[in-house]
Order: structure tokens, then sequence, then C-alpha cells
């Protein structure tokens, strides 16, 4: 079995950034990630798609370039392909890759599995046809596939990307349909200081906004009572709009209201997580290299908190120096010296945070769903199941999947997480840190028996 | 082009195409291509039936967390998103009666 000094799982901004650091500092880096490319998600097959795909993307996804590259002319050995199931203490990371499993150990591991859509769960939201914004972002980056008849459903800026690379490619979305209101906008206004001083977020946030007046895209915001129609595919959106219900026909439905540290990996390591009131989810508790309370394990990027992509990067080489130094491959005035220039960087990049939270805060609906509406897609439960569970005396979310399989299937409470936390802590009158979160257990992806048989011969890994 | 398909490919894809079967219709999807991208390209809106409730699925995250778009392949099931288009795919829509019929 291959020892490393590191290994880091996922390659998006943060892990491709702390692999490229941490092997320039002299450590032997393996850099494991699910997708055949370097990119992550933000930054999917950047080194990949074609000269007009790249233009309509814009310059904000092409910069991904820099660090794909940089990953190729180090050392590091990139594992593509690779879906890590289980993180042992010690440690030892089980993963697949083509059908076979394989096995490495590390001195340490830095987590940087980034983020997922916050859950939004809504009437209809199960259907074919409906979609994360991500979702959508991740057809167009990687397969130049295009929804042709859209609705862009909730709030954040990300919304507003979609819209203007989709009117730039000649397939406006019928509508956005926000739910942010006035009186969010107002109580922003408090954190304009912060926001301006990350001015060329806000001034391509104007920009676009403009755009899409100019291209004459519908926007409705304080949309509320939101929900799916339609018998086998999404077929009508409805909501409420200044008092008039809205019916919108359309085939695909993109939804998004943020996005949440994806903490499957930091959780069944056993690293703490507490609440995170301006971002509305839970994150690891880490110090401010982004090492955690488990000795040895590190996180970095949106899966240690939403900061966005030159952020992630940013944190991952912050916590490469501080894994080079734990090392003794660089002294701590050498570590703190090279992160001064970083930590002022990422402030930077961190300063519209407060105003986006405020001003586009998840939706309210989908926080907290109507009894009748599905919170786990996999084991189809309802959120009034939920409901009655508390009432039932179920104390927390580990306890729901007892009563009533919620959180058990395929996703393993990806999609639902949160929302049982909400449910419960509604119920309860209880805070989401006391009534906590499910339990993740290895594997963390489904494994083949056959994948677990050939863990005793040697993996055929590559370097791409 | 058909231009009734919920999707629409932007631009000409230089992957020469090859067939995959899914549920026993031929398709011509791009060799490579991510499968469940190539697979609401060519019009296909349903991937699977859920084993509660027998409810319509298709891809949901397209990054391998959310098991919307299970399909089975070689007999197992498979997270379209994470799958490249080879040649000869045999794909079926688990849920669906044939793959009932196997597992009963």
């Amino acid at each position: 079995m291959s020892h490393r000094d590191l290994v880091i799982v996922g390659a998006g901004p943060a892990g491709m950034a702390a692999a490229t650091e941490a092997a320039n500092a002299g450590l032997s880096v393996t850099l494991l990630d699910e997708q055949p490319r370097a990119g992550g998600q933000i930054y999917r097959d950047v080194d990949h798609v074609p000269d007009h795909r790249a233009a309509l993307l814009g310059p904000d996804y092409t910069a991904g370039r820099g660090l794909t590259v940089a990953l190729r002319r180090s050392p590091v050995e990139h594992v593509t392909g690779a879906v890590v199931w289980s993180i042992e203490p010690g440690f030892c990371l089980s993963y697949s890759r083509d059908g076979r499993g394989a096995q490495l150990t590390a001195d340490r591991v830095l987590l940087a599995t980034g983020a997922l859509e916050r859950p939004m769960p809504l009437p209809g939201w199960t259907l074919p046809g409906v979609m994360t914004a991500g979702a959508g972002q991740i057809l167009l980056k990687q397969s130049g596939v295009l929804a042709r008849s859209a609705v862009l459903v909730g709030a954040g800026p990300l919304l507003y990307l979609i819209a203007v690379q989709m009117l730039r490619a000649g397939q406006p979305p019928l509508a956005l349909v926000e739910t942010q209101t006035g009186r969010n906008r107002r109580a922003a206004l408090r954190h304009l200081g912060g926001a301006l001083r990350g001015w060329p977020y806000m001034a391509k946030g104007l920009r676009m906004l403009a755009e899409l007046k100019r291209g004459g895209v519908p926007r409705y915001t304080g949309a509320q009572d939101i929900r799916i129609e339609g018998d086998t595919r999404a077929e009508v959106l409805c909501f409420s709009h200044r008092g008039r219900t809205r019916r919108l026909a359309c085939e695909t439905v993109f939804l998004h209201h943020g996005v949440v540290p994806n903490t499957q990996a930091a959780r069944a390591l056993g690293v703490a997580h507490h609440w995170s009131t301006q971002q509305q989810c839970f994150v690891p508790t880490l110090d401010c290299w982004g090492r955690s309370d488990v000795p040895g394990v590190f996180v970095a990027g949106d899966g240690a908190g939403i900061g966005g992509a030159k952020a992630a990067a940013l944190s991952g080489r912050l916590a490469a120096l501080a894994i080079a130094c734990d090392a003794a491959r660089l002294t701590p005035d050498e570590r703190d010296r090279r992160a001064r220039p970083l930590r002022s960087a990422r402030a930077r990049e961190q300063a519209p945070r407060p105003f986006l939270d405020t001003a586009y805060p998840p939706c309210a609906q989908a926080l907290s769903p109507r009894d009748e509406t599905l919170v786990c897609r996999c084991e189809e439960v309802t959120a009034g199941t939920v409901r009655d569970h508390a009432r039932a005396g179920c104390l927390g979310p580990n306890q729901t999947k007892a009563f009533g399989r919620v959180g058990m299937g395929p996703c393993q409470g990806r999609y639902c997480g949160l929302t049982v936390t909400a449910l419960l802590a509604e119920a309860t009158g209880q805070t989401p840190d006391q009534t906590g979160y499910y339990r993740i257990r290895p594997p963390l992806k489904p494994v083949t028996l056959g994948e677990l048989a050939s863990l005793k011969t040697p993996p055929a890994t590559g370097k791409n | 082009m058909n231009p009734v398909l919920p999707f629409l490919e932007i631009e000409a894809s230089s992957a020469p195409r090859v067939e995959v079967r899914f549920d026993g219709a031929p398709l011509l999807l791009p060799l490579g291509a991510n499968l469940a991208a190539a697979l609401l390209a060519a019009g296909i809106e349903r991937f699977r039936d859920t084993p509660v409730s027998g409810a319509p699925r298709a891809p949901f995250c397209m990054m391998g967390a959310c098991f919307d778009c299970l399909v089975e392949i070689d007999g197992m099931q498979r997270q379209a998103c994470m799958i490249e288009v080879a040649e000869g795919l045999q794909i079926t829509r688990p849920g669906s009666p044939e793959v009932r019929h196997v597992a009963s």
C-alpha cells in the first residue's frame, strides 16, 4: 500500500491549490477526485471546453486554468475517477476506480469536498425536469447542453449568472422567480461597507442585472407559495407574486437558494461541526489554517464554509502551508510570512459575503416546508411525517431514520439532512446545534463486493 | 436537431457518435460524453422509477450526490452523471418492468 505525507480529497479550487502548494514545499501528495478531469464543480472541465463555450462562460470560469496548469506542472499524483468511500483514522483511505477498490495511507488528510446545493424542498421538486441550478451549470460547462424552456427559481447571484449565460447562448430563461424581498435588500444595506470592499463582485452583479433587463428576462421578486406541477415531468411553475397567482408553463426548473458545505467526509471522521447563523448551515469547526479538532485532518474551500472559488483556492494554500509546517518542511516564520498576503486576499474575497447572505437569504418556504412536501427524495418522506416523528418523541436526526427511514437512501442525507434538522429544531424549540445532524458512517458512497474483494491486489492508479 | 426536446446542444460535438441502447431503443451519443447529459440531450426524460412509490425521476444534481440519475448497466445500478458514454452500453431504467422481472 502506498504511503503519502498528504492525501487531498477533491480537485476543485481548494484541493488543486493545496496539492500544488504542498507538493512544491516537498511533501508527497496524492489528490483523489471523482471526476475524470480536474476543476471541481466550479471549474468543471475547464481544460476541455471549446473556445465558444469558454467565451460564453466568461473569464471567472476560465481563470480556473491557472490552477489546473499549476497542478499539472507540480509533482502531485492526481488520481482521477477515484470515489473515496472510507477514511479511517491513521489514515487509511479506501476508494473505487474503474470498478476496482484501492487503498492508500497518509500522515495527514485535507478534505476539499466543496459544496452542495442547499436542499430546496418545494412541492414537485422531485419531478423530472426539476434540477439544481448547479446541475444546469454543470450541463453547460461539461457538455454544452442548455435547457430550452427554463425558469430559474430561488435566490442568489448564481441565478443571475446562469440567466446571463443562457441569454448569451441565445436561449434566455423564461423568467427568474426570486424569493428574496425588498425587506431583505434593505437589511443588507447595513453590510454595504463590506460589499464595497468586494466591489468587483458588486459591479459584476449590477452588470448582470442590467444585461438581463436589456434582454427582457422577466424577474418576479418576493415570490411565495411556489410549487411545480406536472404529472410525469415538470410542466408548470406556480407561485404567488404581489397577491396574484401566476402560472408559467416550462419544461425545466432550476432551483437554487445558496450552497452549503458538503460535510459528509469530515463528519465521518468525527470532525466537530457547529451551526453558522450567517450562512444558515453547519460548518466544520476549524482554526485559522483549516485545522480541525481531529489531529491531522484539515478542511479547506467551500466545505469549510461558503466563500466562493477564489477564497477556496486561498484557503487551500493556507492549509497546505500549515501542513508543510507541521511536517517540518517549513519553519513557522516562513509559513506565517507566506500566509500574510493570502490572508489579506481571502479577507477581500469574503468581504461581500455578509451583504450577499442578508440580501439573498434561503427561501423561507423551503426551510420549513408544508406537511405534504417531500423532504427525503430517496425514501420519499414528507415534512409532515418528520413532524409526526417529533411529536411521537423523536429526539434527533439519527432517530428519524429508525422512525421512518428518512436519510437512509442512497444520497445518505445529502439532500435532506439540513431540512430534517430544521424540522426537528422547529418542533422541539431547540437550536440546530442542540438538534444536531445525521451521524455519517462509511461507506460514503456505495461500494460493490467486487470492489471490496479487489482491495487485496495493488491498485492501478495513474497520473493525468 | 429536434426543436421540441427540452435540452439542446449549443455546438456540434466533435466526438464521434456511438450507439447505446436505453430500454432497448438505440441512441447515438457522443463518445466520452457525460452519460446523463447525453441522455438528456437525446430526449430521455425519465431515467428511473423509484423503488418506494414508482415515481419517475431524472438527473437532479449532476455531481454524483443525489443518486436520482441511477440507471442499470450490466446488472448494476450506476449514476449516469458519473459515467462516460462508451460504445454498446446497454442501459435499462431501474424500476421498469423488464428490470423488475429480472429481479424477481
